[in-house]
């Protein structure tokens, strides 16, 4: 039955078994999971780390990172909407992924995922912006006209009571939520983790620290995505920082690198030390193929040099301006680092065969499903969502309203 | 006729009407696939395969065969079952190959090359775990075992996340480009369970596959684990092959 697969996966398996070093076997020459399950962790870590940053407001009362509070809930939101896509779009068969809710295997990391995911959207972060928002909704519908008159009712849920007790109770819930939000989303990523750590097949994604490591990362590149919008933002619209703020979640980044950092360290040491069956084509794996991914971008750039500057901006007294653009800049190179190291997991673990005796090849595709022009789109997607969000629910529109109010 | 005629022409004729009646079903046509005979009793069996690794030649008319068989595409990336040669050097060095990807098996045999100290050639496919990573990971139940100890995959159900594939240690499976579902080795479960062999161990010229019953007292496959040294692949991670090899070397993973 020769000529009966497509031209495109042809020409692509092709290039890819030329590129074979080494043995192989010959199922392996086609890149399995590729660039949209390279996106797919990199979202949902953005998701749980911008929680968690802005679970410290709520749990922890350090009132310093109050002003980035609801822009870390809009950003958890907006990646967490797009996080299920990649997920979809690389499906075989993508009308039947309903069958994960409908007929899951219990035995399956990946079916419980679609529970973990749903019960994330649905019963922490959609709940918590709620009650969040619910005082400013409430008081947009009184002041609106027309459609959006009915949008803002319809979004507050058609609720009206802004006494100082009902808000003191919006205030309670949306605490009680944060508590239940931080385990979940320590669940979300730890769990995105463990879809590789458990797979005992393949000994570059089976570790024991694998959700750990996700978990960390994920939380570095949440409190990034967050420091990055927050300096974004008051660029375009020409606004103070609050200093106090950012160095803040500096501190917090630094802690986060420094964390990361070692359980990183200690996965490689402990690899290493232990030296098994599959070292020798691991060590080729790093030193060849995923050299310039996994050391020089992901370690140097995006882990050592940020962990350098933010070690300097504390210790050195540099003003305003400068520490704004050494936290611009590292929170970029963070935001590299990290997607470097979702690649250099996914990918990484399929550049090498499972008979240890050889290195495959991956070549992207430029266009198609599963391409670099659908992960562009959906790396952009969130923007776009937390653009329109922000029209919606414009975080600042209290202050704004209580000033108007008072004069 | 007298006796001694009789008794000739009964050792010809009875063994040939056997066979006959054996070859009957297979010149009728491919059998329902995964459809089996209404009097067939799964829990009866648990099938495996015997490897005798010193007996493969490397013809690749397995891997022929099983494509035919089983439509699996020509395309060099998919493969149900497939032929490595092992070389071992002077040096002990190992260098393997997959004979089964070649576009067309050479004309004439390779030049001695005088620093290879051993050759052989062993057949890959399916392990039919009786303790399936890939079964345990398919977040829809597509993929499963059968109660006969047969691993498949469910074209209907199966969503195309390729989970299976990762969680499979012997690159058994692949992604069928045709109905973008997982695929692998069946045993040939459409022959097996109306009595016929694997289409890879009926036509093996050196009967180096050896497909049975572990459940059958006098099978061949029990007979076979009997008296060889049994290896199976990767053992340490647990997964209870019943591809079962013999005389494999160590080099083999």
């Amino acid at each position: 039955m020769s000529g009966a697969i497509p031209d495109s996966l042809n020409e692509q398996l092709s290039h890819q078994l030329s590129q074979v070093v080494g043995f192989i076997y010959p199922n392996e020459v086609e890149t399995q999971w590729a660039i949209l399950i390279v996106v797919y962790p990199y979202l949902t870590g953005i998701v749980a780390g911008a929680f968690i940053l802005a679970s410290l407001v709520k749990v922890f009362n350090v009132v310093e990172v109050q002003p980035i509070y609801r822009l870390a809930l809009l950003t958890a939101l907006s990646f967490m909407l797009v996080a299920g896509m990649p997920l979809q779009l690389h499906l075989g068969h993508p009308e039947r992924a309903y069958e994960i809710f409908f007929t899951p295997q219990p035995t399956s990391a990946m079916a419980m995922f679609g529970f973990v995911y749903l019960w994330y959207l649905l019963g922490i972060l959609l709940i918590e912006i709620w009650f969040e928002y619910r005082h400013q909704l409430v008081l947009m519908a009184q002041q609106s006209r027309g459609l959006l008159r009915g949008i803002y009712g319809a979004l507050s849920l058609y609720s009206k009571d802004v006494s100082p007790e009902a808000l003191a109770f919006d205030h309670k819930a949306s605490k009680l939520i944060t508590i239940v939000g931080i385990p979940s989303a320590f669940l979300l990523h730890g769990y995105v983790g463990f879809i590789f750590g458990s797979v005992k097949a393949n000994p570059w994604w089976g570790s024991v620290l694998m959700p750990i490591v996700f978990l960390m990362s994920a939380i570095v590149s949440g409190i990034a995505m967050v420091m990055f919008l927050y300096i974004l933002l008051s660029l375009v619209r020409n606004e103070k920082l609050d200093m106090r703020c950012l160095d803040k979640i500096g501190l917090f980044l630094l802690v986060a690198i420094i964390v990361d950092f070692t359980l990183e360290a200690l996965d490689y040491i402990h690899r290493l030390y232990q030296s098994e069956e599959s070292i020798g084509i691991l060590t080729q794996l790093v030193s060849s193929k995923l050299f310039l991914s996994l050391v020089v971008v992901q370690l140097l750039l995006g882990m050592l040099l940020p962990l350098l500057i933010l070690v300097l901006v504390r210790s050195v007294r540099f003003n305003e301006e400068l520490r704004k653009l050494l936290y611009f800049t590292t929170s970029l190179l963070i935001l590299l680092g990290i997607f470097s190291m979702r690649w250099n997991v996914v990918i990484g673990g399929q550049l090498y065969s499972k008979s240890l005796r050889g290195l495959m090849a991956y070549k992207m595709e430029i266009t198609g499903i599963e391409s670099l022009l659908t992960a562009l789109a959906l790396l952009a997607l969130p923007f776009i969502i937390l653009t329109v969000l922000f029209r919606l629910l414009p975080p600042r529109w209290m202050e704004s309203h209580a000033q108007a109010a008072a004069s | 006729m007298n006796k001694r005629e009789f008794l000739k022409d009964a050792i010809l004729f009875f063994p040939a009407a056997a066979t006959l009646q054996a070859l009957a079903p297979a010149a009728e046509g491919k059998a329902e696939p995964a459809k089996t005979p209404a009097d067939y009793d799964a829990t009866k069996h648990w099938y495996g395969m015997g490897i005798d690794v010193d007996k493969c030649i490397g013809c690749n008319r397995c891997v022929e065969a099983c494509k035919a068989e089983n439509d699996v595409p020509d395309e060099p990336f998919f493969f149900r079952t497939w032929i490595e040669r092992y070389q071992i050097h002077e040096n002990g060095e190992t260098r393997v190959e997959c004979i089964s990807t070649r576009a067309a098996l050479p004309e004439q045999a390779p030049p001695e090359d005088p620093t290879v100290v051993r050759t052989f050639f062993v057949p890959k496919l399916c392990n039919q775990c009786a303790h399936p990573p890939c079964v345990q990971v398919c977040p829809v139940g597509a993929t499963f075992q059968t109660q006969d100890g047969v691993v498949l995959v469910d074209e209907k159900r199966c969503i195309g996340c390729r989970y299976c594939i990762q969680a499979c240690p012997y690159g058994a499976r692949y992604l069928n480009p045709r109905t973008k579902t997982a695929d692998k080795c069946t045993f040939c479960y459409h022959r097996v369970t109306e009595g016929l062999l694997p289409a890879c161990v009926e036509v093996c010229p050196t009967e180096a596959r050896i497909f049975g019953d572990l459940k059958g007292k006098a099978d061949r496959l029990v007979r076979f684990h009997r008296v060889n040294q049994i290896s199976v692949l990767k053992p340490d991670l647990n997964t209870e092959p019943k591809v079962l090899y013999a005389q494999l070397d160590g080099e083999v993973r």
